[in-house]
């Protein structure tokens, strides 16, 4: 009988987490720097997001770690480099003017860092789809020698040499252990809740703002010649293909090849979103070209021919002078202003 | 009042069941340990690492200055045809870390065991399931960061057959989907059963680090050198290296 009171009182338990599990979360904070659990929202018409948060449940607590680590320093090896060193909130986090990343001492990549934002909706990530979960991603730029060149047993030490630190991580974790696992799970919270879906378009889209009748011509137009691949409401359809660069034999990439190792793969790449397009550039995965207006070109007069070309690119696109003006018109009502300038998203004070 | 408690426990235990993704086992059931030890070889001597040649079946000379495998889901029959599985199975075995090459397997049931399975490599849901720890922890160099994937078996050595610069020989076999998959799942029966209760069985694996490039494909260090990605090589060597283990004593 004493026992069964106690099964009782545990479901009793259950039954209170589950009614107060469906009360709204609140959202992320700026202000605070603590706090439980917090709602991850999916604008309205999206596809439901890959990173899910299953096993990561997004907290304000877990969310400022990422974001304290995120904007930290000694993630490199010499302390100079933040992973927003390469991903700066003003450019959507990618690297203004930087055609290949620019790491420490001085140190060049070989590709341009894309911009971040809507990574819960990612399913692999890198310009060639290399890694398949957001959690294993922050391992690479950490210990690429020509980005952070740290080692994760190095990082850990920092980390759990700061006052601080522990601090977070016991609010987060239960316990001050610092590992690699609870340091990527953080910086996920930090990225997967980095969502950018208030641009002029979004407004347009859910009936709350309006576009000139030059961006709605660009609209149309985009939908008809470049919506195969740059799909809404995501702007991408995360597939690989080649859009018919020339190759650069200096960089010699072969792009989604060197993950398959198939022949069919050469020199394809992940499209990209071109959700804040007007402020990412420069364009491409080698970011070859500096403007919006070279990019379009590109798709016109610029196509190279080979076995891997996409299908639909064998004749460039065509299009007029003023239909270019009014895709790249288009193209600019993707920039979300409020999400470059979100205090969330922001280098803590 | 009696048959609301029955309903309200009834009730409770499916809520338990449902809500806990662990198992909990059963009281009653007495458990005890089983101790596996991992033993690498080359041919019939042990296997040391960086000071001693060794000769392949394709008659090449080499010397091994790492090997390291995963050994995961290791689940044991029992003579009356139940199978035991261990809780969080990943282990990883390196050769210079001697403290790695021994572990127990706790709660199993009491009872007597014929033959063990395991998959030498990480199940395949475990290389997508996004940052792991322990055994899986990527500080533990057994996963490739730019191509999402543990190296389930890495053997780095030297051989003079290699073009490679000092002759390096470097086999980092991974790959869990498609034709080339490494991941290899083998059961090995007992000698002759053990019994598991009070006092703690071993069982002892011998890991013969020749058989990676003798059979069915052998390999020659002047055509095979590097494996560094998933592909139709690491599948050959996993091919390999599924018939590298066997068990040389299981008893108290
Ligand atoms: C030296 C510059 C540099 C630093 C520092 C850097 N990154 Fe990057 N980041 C890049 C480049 C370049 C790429 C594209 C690499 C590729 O595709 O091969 C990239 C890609 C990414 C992506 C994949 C985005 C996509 O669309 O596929 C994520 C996520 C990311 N970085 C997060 C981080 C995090 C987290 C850190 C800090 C731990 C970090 N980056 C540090 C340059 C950098
Ligand atoms: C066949 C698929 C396809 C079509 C159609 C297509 N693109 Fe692309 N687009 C890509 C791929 C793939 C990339 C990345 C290529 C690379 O970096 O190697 C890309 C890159 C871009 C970029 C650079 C984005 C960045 O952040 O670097 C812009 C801008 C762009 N496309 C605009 C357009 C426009 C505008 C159209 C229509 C006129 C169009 N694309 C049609 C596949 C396509």
């Amino acid at each position: 009988m004493k026992k069964n009171l106690g099964i009782i009182l545990f479901v009793a338990c259950w039954i209170v987490v589950a009614v107060v599990g469906c009360k709204p979360d609140p959202s992320l904070d700026p202000q605070q720097d603590n706090g439980g659990p917090v709602a991850f929202e999916v604008p309205q018409g999206w596809p439901q997001p890959v990173y899910t948060f299953q096993n990561n449940v997004l907290t304000q607590d877990g969310f400022q770690l990422g974001r304290k680590l995120f904007y930290d320093t000694r993630l490199s090896r010499d302390n100079t480099i933040s992973c927003a060193s390469c991903h700066q909130q003003f450019a959507a986090f990618s690297h203004l003017d930087h055609p290949l990343s620019h790491g420490i001492n001085g140190l060049f990549g070989k590709r341009n860092a894309p911009g971040l934002f809507n990574e819960a909706w990612l399913p692999t990530f890198f310009w060639d789809g290399g890694v398949i979960n957001m959690e294993n991603q922050p391992i690479n730029p950490i210990e690429n020698p020509v980005e952070m060149d740290e080692t994760m047993p190095e990082v850990i030490a920092k980390v759990g040499a700061d006052a601080d630190y522990i601090k977070r991580f016991k609010a987060v974790f239960g316990d001050q252990e610092v590992n690699s696992q609870r340091i990527f799970k953080a910086l996920a919270q930090f990225m997967g809740a980095m969502i950018s879906s208030n641009s002029r378009y979004d407004q347009y889209a859910r009936g709350t703002g309006s576009l000139s009748a030059q961006e709605l011509n660009g609209l149309t137009l985009f939908r008809a010649k470049c919506g195969s691949c740059h799909k809404e409401p995501m702007f991408t359809d995360y597939s690989f293909r080649n859009n018919g660069l020339i190759p650069d034999a200096s960089l010699n990439d072969s792009g989604r090849a060197h993950i398959t190792g198939l022949a069919e793969d050469m020199r394809k790449f992940k499209v990209p979103s071109l959700r804040n397009v007007d402020l990412t550039r420069p364009y491409t995965h080698d970011g070859r070209f500096n403007t919006l207006d070279a990019m379009l070109e590109h798709y016109r007069t610029g196509i190279y021919q080979s076995a891997t070309l996409d299908t639909s690119l064998r004749n460039g696109i065509q299009m007029t002078d003023n239909e270019k003006q009014d895709i790249i018109a288009f193209l600019k009502t993707l920039t979300d202003t409020t999400f470059v300038k979100d205090p969330r998203f922001a280098e803590p004070k | 009042m009696r048959t609301k408690t029955k309903i309200w426990s009834m009730l409770s235990f499916a809520a338990m069941v449902a809500l806990s993704a662990c198992h909990k086992k059963d009281e009653t059931t007495p458990t005890g340990k089983v101790k596996l030890e991992f033993f690498n070889v080359a041919g019939g001597s042990n296997l040391n690492l960086n000071n001693q040649w060794y000769t392949n079946a394709n008659g090449d000379s080499f010397t091994v200055s790492r090997f390291n495998y995963y050994i995961s889901n290791v689940s044991l029959k029992s003579a009356n045809g139940a199978t035991y599985t261990e809780a969080n199975s990943y282990h990883l075995v390196q050769q210079e870390d001697l403290t790695s090459t021994s572990f127990d397997m706790s709660d199993v049931p009491n009872g007597s065991y014929s033959s063990i399975t395991f998959t030498i490599g990480v199940d395949s849901l475990h290389n997508v399931s996004g940052a792991q720890t322990g055994a899986l922890d990527p500080v533990n160099g057994m996963f490739w960061s730019w191509n999402t994937g543990y190296i389930m078996l890495k053997f780095e050595g030297n051989s003079p057959k290699s073009t490679q610069p000092d002759g390096k020989l470097m086999f980092h076999c991974g790959g869990f989907s498609g034709a080339n998959s490494v991941l290899k799942t083998i059961t090995l029966n007992f000698p002759q059963a053990i019994q598991v209760n009070t006092s703690t069985p071993h069982v002892h694996l011998q890991a013969d680090v020749l058989q990676l490039f003798n059979s069915p494909n052998k390999i020659d260090f002047s055509n095979l050198m590097i494996i560094h990605m998933p592909g139709a090589d690491a599948k050959s060597i996993s091919d390999n290296y599924a018939n590298m283990f066997t068990i040389t004593y299981a008893g108290a």
